[in-house]
């Protein structure tokens, strides 16, 4: 023990030393525990149905983050019981592949809503964000009417999923040329959107807000939210078996 | 001559080259930005031109450069101040959700990056950054090195931090928790991180002690594994050079554990082993009494700094990560128990031989409660680590409670001795304005922690209970907003809580003003004397009627 302290002396004498060992010691869990998880196939099984978000839904998911909902809302539903019957099938990792950032939350101030996708129809959700407590009388959130009156900008979304195929999301050159197209396409109802639909498989076309003469930052979350957790078709996924 | 010219020029260019990127930005809230870091541009010029007729200031090198420091301790009261603030503010929203006040800039999902960014970077990063440089020229007999680089990490810093409140309260953020500034405020961060690692390593390269005090190896560590998190953690693609956007350069599970470890390790690095250095050097300073055991503290350090990088995957329990991943995390998290108390036994053991100071010296008190917080809290989290009981606790307000006894009771109580031991030192006053002051911070905030963390203990279980409880009919028992409901007294409970803690805080802000102005209040003191020579006399016969 006493040899250790004397040599632990050398350590003390001499910074560089010092900031070195600490740096080793600091990098090793990191390394052994995150770096793996980019090489190990199995991390992130592949499911089919997962899809890039369509410029609408990011714009939504993109609203969802600057106004801080992962500070209350989860986004990952764990494999119990009680939280499979309460909200649906548990999460699965591909369900996030293209999520930067993830947002799984850390706190259920308000319910999960990994699954949350089709639960309420549209007019539910304009009520609830303009007033939560119009539909939910003990709900706590904050209202946020001022989306219903917040006009989309379309020109910038282009360079959004530039920036988000940099990054490793599969976007085509086709859907970033069509991107500001297809972000005001995706709220018209009367809109030809059988390309746009193939493109991105189960995207949902329609005016979200309510308010059909307008592109609101409304319907943009409200898109997002009634996207949340659908792409990937659980009741198939039940009888198929993993070939080996 | 020439030099005070290029510099007026460089400043001036940065202010125009400011005003350009804010006339041609993607977003209001970049341009608002620019309009700041032009502000401060201007500020450092007007400041320039100033010194410019002024001769050139001489540092007093009989003494330690303490001026940044003196500035460190006023900013670390004021972001306090403003930190608990948001807080209680917050508090109250869950409360009352009326006090959002149906405005963008004032709902919850905006204020609560700003009371986690306020207490966590600004006023802790204050209390370290200013308590990190009294302690490194004490303890090397060095005056800092760099001198102006010093002060540039100090006023850097404040810029950061403006840069990020206005940020959330903007909507400008990565979304990605404690670390949801912007891309280009990280580099800013950055800049500014890697000129504190400069000084503070040119101050112990410049020591006159052959040895580097144990307080300074946990400082060292925290501002390189700081460093290292947040170049990581930040790595992201920006939409336009001239707009606030990013995206996280990772996605799913990858970007959900290096957030983790980053986000655990803001905890155990910038929470933990920094204010580990202040331990290492003010409780003994303040008890008279050497530390403990050195072996304790060579032990102490290494396996908490290795063993704490692991713990990141507890966040993660239970989601998508692999489950080899969350099972490391638990394991490493269990065994970090032990280096946690280990430095909580040193610093306790420290006060050997001085344990009668608890009743006399209000500022000891207050470090043994932050060590026993210290304690309770590195027990508490392993505890949670544990799958089966994550399980129940993840997403509840147990955690909320789980931290709060952390930041309230350790972090909040040692920075507070901190401060009570070197403002007097700092302004050169005899001693503190008033030591029954401090004593009134102490119990304010011990009750007030004790409300908060209790009602978010027993909200936490009530809450993991009722989302799991069935019936006898086979079906889940509560609704979701039932369990929402079931929490407002509790919330209500945290508000006067916080309230307490808040109110401790304003006592100190006026106890370390006065110290300042140069005030002493004339008080009994704390500790009843031993000897009274008025009552050192014989009773004197009463003459029989």
């Amino acid at each position: 023990m006493s040899n250790i302290l004397n040599r632990h002396k050398a350590i003390e004498r001499n910074v560089t030393l010092l900031a070195v060992l600490s740096l080793v010691a600091v990098a090793i869990g990191g390394i052994v525990e995150i770096a793996p998880l980019f090489w190990i196939d199995s991390t992130v099984t592949k499911v089919e149905g997962v899809r890039p978000y369509t410029p609408l839904e990011l714009v939504g998911r993109n609203i969802y983050m600057r106004e801080g909902c992962y500070n209350c809302h989860s986004q990952m539903v764990r494999p119990f019981r009680d939280e499979t019957e309460r909200y649906g099938h548990y999460s699965l990792a591909a369900e996030s592949m293209y999520d930067h950032p993830f947002q799984w939350g850390s706190e259920r101030t308000g319910p999960d809503l990994a699954r949350v996708g089709g639960r309420y129809s549209d007019g539910w959700h304009v009520q609830h964000m303009t007033n939560p407590r119009a539909v939910v009388p003990e709900s706590i959130m904050p209202p946020y009417a001022f989306l219903a009156e917040r006009d989309l900008k379309t020109d910038a979304i282009a360079g959004h999923l530039v920036a988000l195929r940099r990054v490793g999301v599969p976007y085509s050159d086709i859907d970033i040329a069509k991107a500001s197209a297809d972000l005001a396409l995706q709220g018209d109802a009367e809109a030809d959107s059988s390309d746009f639909v193939a493109r991105y498989p189960k995207a949902q076309v329609r005016d979200f807000d309510g308010d059909p003469k307008r592109l609101t930052e409304l319907d943009a979350i409200i898109a997002y939210l009634q996207s949340i957790g659908t792409a990937v078709d659980f009741t198939a996924a039940a009888a198929k078996e993993q070939p080996r | 001559m020439h030099a005070i010219f290029y510099k007026s020029a460089g400043w001036f260019l940065a202010v125009l080259l400011m005003l350009t990127a804010a006339g041609v930005a993607a977003d209001s809230g970049f341009a608002v930005h620019m309009l700041i870091l032009a502000t401060a541009a201007a500020i450092m010029l007007v400041v320039t031109l100033r010194r410019s007729d002024q001769p050139p200031v001489v540092a007093d090198l009989s003494h330690y450069d303490d001026e940044v420091i003196r500035w460190g301790v006023i900013a670390t009261v004021f972001w306090g101040v403003v930190g608990l603030l948001a807080g209680v503010a917050i508090a109250s929203q869950l409360a009352w959700p009326l006090l959002n006040l149906h405005s963008e800039f004032t709902s919850f999902g905006r204020l609560r990056p700003l009371h986690t960014s306020a207490v966590i970077f600004a006023f802790g990063g204050n209390a370290l950054i200013a308590t990190s440089f009294y302690i490194v020229q004490r303890t090397c007999r060095a005056r800092l090195a760099f001198p102006t680089l010093a002060r540039f990490v100090f006023w850097g810093y404040q810029l950061f931090i403006v840069l990020a409140a206005t940020g959330y309260i903007m909507g400008v953020t990565e979304a990605r928790e404690y670390a949801e500034p912007e891309w280009y405020v990280d580099i800013w961060l950055t800049i500014v991180w890697v000129s504190y690692l400069a000084v503070y390593v040119g101050t112990i390269l410049r020591r006159s002690e052959p040895h580097i005090y144990v307080a300074n190896w946990f400082y060292l560590a925290f501002i390189i594994t700081v460093a290292m998190l947040h170049l990581v953690n930040n790595l992201s693609m920006p939409v336009s050079l001239v707009g606030s956007k990013s995206y996280s350069a990772f996605a799913g599970v990858q970007d959900a554990l290096v957030q983790w470890w980053y986000g655990h390790n803001a905890v155990g690095f910038f929470l933990t082993a920094g204010f580990l250095g202040m331990m290492y050097y003010f409780v003994p300073k303040q008890a008279e009494r050497p530390v403990y055991s050195y072996r304790l503290s060579i032990l102490h350090f290494w396996s908490l700094i290795f063993l704490y990088i692991w713990a990141g995957p507890h966040h993660l329990h239970y989601t998508a990560l692999p489950d080899w991943a969350q099972t490391l995390g638990m394991v490493f998290s269990i065994m970090l128990w032990m280096p946690s108390w280990g430095g909580m036994i040193n610093g306790l053991m420290t006060l050997n031989g001085a344990w009668d100071k608890i009743r006399t010296d209000p500022i000891i008190r207050m470090m043994v409660l932050a060590l026993a917080f210290y304690g309770m809290s590195t027990f508490e989290g392993p505890m949670m680590s544990i799958k089966s009981v994550n399980s129940l606790s993840h997403y509840t307000n147990w955690t909320i409670g789980h931290v709060h006894s952390g930041a309230l009771g350790w972090n909040g109580m040692i920075t507070f001795s901190a401060l009570y031991f070197m403002t007097p030192r700092l302004w050169n006053r005899t001693r503190l304005y008033s030591l029954r002051l401090v004593n009134w911070h102490f119990w304010l905030a011990t009750l007030g922690i004790v409300l908060y963390t209790a009602s978010m203990w027993v909200a936490g279980i009530t809450q993991g209970l009722m989302w799991r409880e069935y019936g006898k009919d086979g079906y889940l028992v509560y609704a979701f907003v039932e369990v929402v409901a079931a929490m407002h007294p509790y919330y209500i409970m945290r508000v006067a809580g916080g309230l307490m803690y808040l109110s401790g805080s304003l006592v100190m802000v006026w106890n370390i003003g006065m110290t300042i102005a140069g005030k002493l209040r004339a008080e009994a003191p704390m500790s009843s004397p031993a000897h009274d020579p008025a009552r050192d006399r014989p009773l004197t016969p009463v003459a029989a009627a």
